[in-house]
């Protein structure tokens, strides 16, 4: 598999440096009552970036759950549209999922291992050779439906990457109390294809497994499934407690080293970044982070127009008097 | 009333050909895999075999199996591979095997087909059509039996439809396959040897609902399997001079309300007939639209002929819960005797 080359791997510290300043603010801003509340990606900064690196949203497709937000960013949707999920404007987000190459945020755990399997079959039949990307969690390898997609893709030989990243919880309970037999990418071998497992801290080994990955299934080799071993630094969510079932000792110990902080050491010890370009990512990250900021605090008030479309195509007769009903009940 | 629903091709005149309800839906799907080659058959046994009720016999030795395929058995994943289909601009047409075996399938339905299109703004739409075979009436074993419209029917983003005899198997299968929305196709599967007239090029519209047999003194509202038995009905009745109109609702969802009280504005009296448990079953929802829009005309309440709040029983009683032509005229007696108190 190819190095990244020196821009490459500046690009992927200013993401990883983006996501986590974005992450940080907007713990802050939940806490400032700007946001309803979010699941921070804190700590997966690494296992996300890397993969998106490996990814060809000109030909691949990626389905993410909620916690995708450094990917996201990496693949290039629009962190204001991305986050109109998690401030309540839109379900899903705002972004064009289409033009993205990234499907809708998405909440149920498990659900979205099957979509990449149909995704993933759709181009094996127009003869293309795109990749699915599937995002899962520790807790999300214990869904029926996450088993289903790995039985599927593996009985079909699919272009499907699973990437399961492992950051040892899920919400409160440890993956201990999730996974029998102790490894997720061992029950690969269980599915018919290689499972392998990556230090998820360490963005240019996830770059390079899922590299080897996406170019097996273009291949025609079939699906891998990636358990990225990471620890998930923050709370499940704003709303999450983690002090009632893990203490501060336990996250400095289990949490190891930061993984921006360590891509941090990594770059500049190999001199692909200088000290004073360190400051000036910062600098800009936190510039950027701030116009995210006034997007979200300058949001107009929502009206209510958009209730009633894409329900379907058409607005259907039953919808159509509801509608009008609404718009009575807002005039009086 | 107004759907989406795309008229099939043609109503190229009228070629009428004598067909069973299986061979109508067979009919159905062969000709809109051939007119569309985005369409996908797919499910358990549907290949090879031609599916258990033979409704996608030889769909696969004439589209080769990228187009008709078999799925390992997994309802949840079945569905959830038709969304990741419908992504990649596919018109996935995939089979539950049995209405029960759609429960495994309840999430991918409910969570993702039916709210694709909402979340991504109309981006992803969801032109997926699930055939469901559907209801009682063959003494299958258990969860071979269930009627499960009202659980679709109330989920916001689907549609549903049921037919009820060959004509409107063929006719609502192809309108249902070329619809932008994803549609739960209930086949009804005790009719699906009955044979009957189906004009192949003249479907006399899919949309809506439809008046199958006028009448001037009550209307029967009905769907799937229990037209036919409110036809008998109708006939039974009118050996004593009561002139019963029967209206097939086929769309579960959106509800063909202006043919409903167009029906019931002039008979001024209504008996639904499902065969679906009774509490929180369709018939409550067509009985409140009628009386919404009716409630001065009407000469009786609304009654409700339909099976009980029970599990669907075992085939040995199962006729006790599916309505017998008995029970619906009973239904009928109550609302033609009805005298205000
Ligand atoms: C089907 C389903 N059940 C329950 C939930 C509630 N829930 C949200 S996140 C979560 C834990 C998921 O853990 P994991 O898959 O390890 O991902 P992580 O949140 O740790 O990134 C739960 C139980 C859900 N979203 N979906």
């Amino acid at each position: 598999m190819s190095e990244p080359t020196r821009e490459q791997e500046r690009e992927m510290y200013r993401f990883l440096v983006r996501a986590r300043a974005l992450d940080v603010e907007l713990v802050r801003w939940h806490r400032q009552g700007i946001i309803p509340g979010f699941p921070p990606s804190i700590g997966h900064e690494a296992t996300q970036v890397g993969a998106a690196a490996a990814i060809d949203t000109g030909r691949d497709f990626v389905f993410p759950m909620y916690r995708e937000l450094a990917l996201a960013l990496a693949l290039g949707v629009d962190m204001r549209a991305y986050l109109a999920n998690h401030n309540g404007d839109w379900n899903g987000g705002s972004f064009d999922p289409v033009a993205a190459h990234v499907t809708p945020i998405q909440a149920v755990v498990g659900s979205n291992g099957p979509h990449a399997v149909g995704w993933a079959l759709g181009q094996r039949i127009d003869g293309r050779d795109g990749v699915a990307l599937a995002c899962i969690g520790d807790g999300g390898t214990s869904q029926g439906d996450t088993h289903e997609a790995m039985n599927f893709a593996g009985v079909w030989r699919l272009p499907v990457v699973f990437l399961v990243t492992n950051n040892q919880w899920a919400i409160s309970v440890p993956v201990s109390q999730q996974v029998a037999g102790g490894s997720i990418a061992a029950r690969a071998a269980g599915y018919g294809f290689p499972g392998v497992a990556v230090d998820g801290n360490d963005v240019l080994a996830v770059r390079a497994a899922v590299t080897d990955a996406v170019q097996r299934a273009r291949d025609g080799g079939g699906p891998t499934l990636i358990e990225s071993k990471i620890y998930r630094r923050g709370p499940h969510a704003t709303s999450d407690d983690p002090g009632r079932y893990r203490t501060l000792d336990d996250e400095r110990r289990d949490g190891g080293e930061d993984p921006v902080i360590r891509y941090r050491r990594s770059v500049r010890e190999r001199g692909v970044i200088e000290e004073s370009d360190v400051a000036e990512v910062d600098a800009e990250a936190a510039r950027w982070v701030e116009e995210i900021r006034l997007h979200l605090t300058t949001l107009p008030p929502r009206g209510g127009e958009e209730l009633f479309t894409d329900v379907y195509e058409e607005l259907t007769e039953d919808l159509l008097e509801q509608r009008a009903a609404w718009e009575e009940s807002t005039r009086a | 009333m107004t759907t989406t629903l795309r008229p099939a091709p043609g109503d190229t005149g009228s070629t009428v050909e004598i067909l069973s309800v299986q061979q109508a839906l067979n009919r159905a799907l062969a000709d809109e895999l051939d007119a569309d080659p985005r369409v996908l058959v797919f499910g358990e046994d549907v290949g090879v075999l031609g599916g258990v009720f033979r409704v996608t016999d030889g769909l696969q030795a004439r589209f080769g199996s990228d187009r008709v395929f078999d799925t390992p058995l997994a309802e949840s994943a079945i569905l959830g591979t038709a969304v990741g289909l419908a992504i990649a601009g596919f018109r996935p047409v995939p089979e539950v095997q049995f209405d029960g075996f759609a429960y495994p399938a309840f999430d991918q339905i409910v969570s993702q087909v039916a709210r694709y299109r909402y979340r991504s703004r109309g981006r992803l739409p969801m032109p997926i059509t699930l055939r469901v075979p559907s209801y009682g009436g063959i003494r299958a074993p258990e969860l071979h039996g269930e009627s499960t419209e009202a659980f679709w029917a109330h989920v916001a983003g689907l549609k549903v439809v049921s037919p009820a005899d060959a004509h409107d198997a063929y006719h609502l299968l192809r309108a249902s396959i070329r619809s932008p929305d994803p549609v739960i196709f209930l086949e009804p599967k005790s009719r699906y040897w009955q044979k009957g007239p189906v004009d192949l090029g003249n479907s006399g519209g899919a949309d809506g609902a439809r008046i199958v047999r006028p009448g001037r003194h009550l209307t029967i509202l009905s769907w799937g399997a229990m037209v036919d038995r409110s036809l008998k009905a109708a006939e039974v009745a009118a050996e004593d001079g009561v002139d019963t109109e029967v209206v097939d609702l086929r769309w579960l969802s959106p509800i063909d309300t202006a043919t409903i009280v167009e029906s019931v504005g002039r008979t001024r009296r209504a008996v639904v007939v499902h065969e679906a448990a009774r509490t929180a079953g369709l018939g409550a929802e067509v009985a409140t639209r009628i009386s919404e829009r009716l409630f001065d005309t009407l000469r009786a309440p609304v009654q409700r002929v339909t099976g009980y709040d029970v599990p669907t029983p075992s085939g040995a009683l199962e006729d006790e819960q599916i309505p017998s032509v008995h029970r619906i005229l009973l239904g009928m007696q109550r609302v033609l005797e009805y005298r205000r108190g």
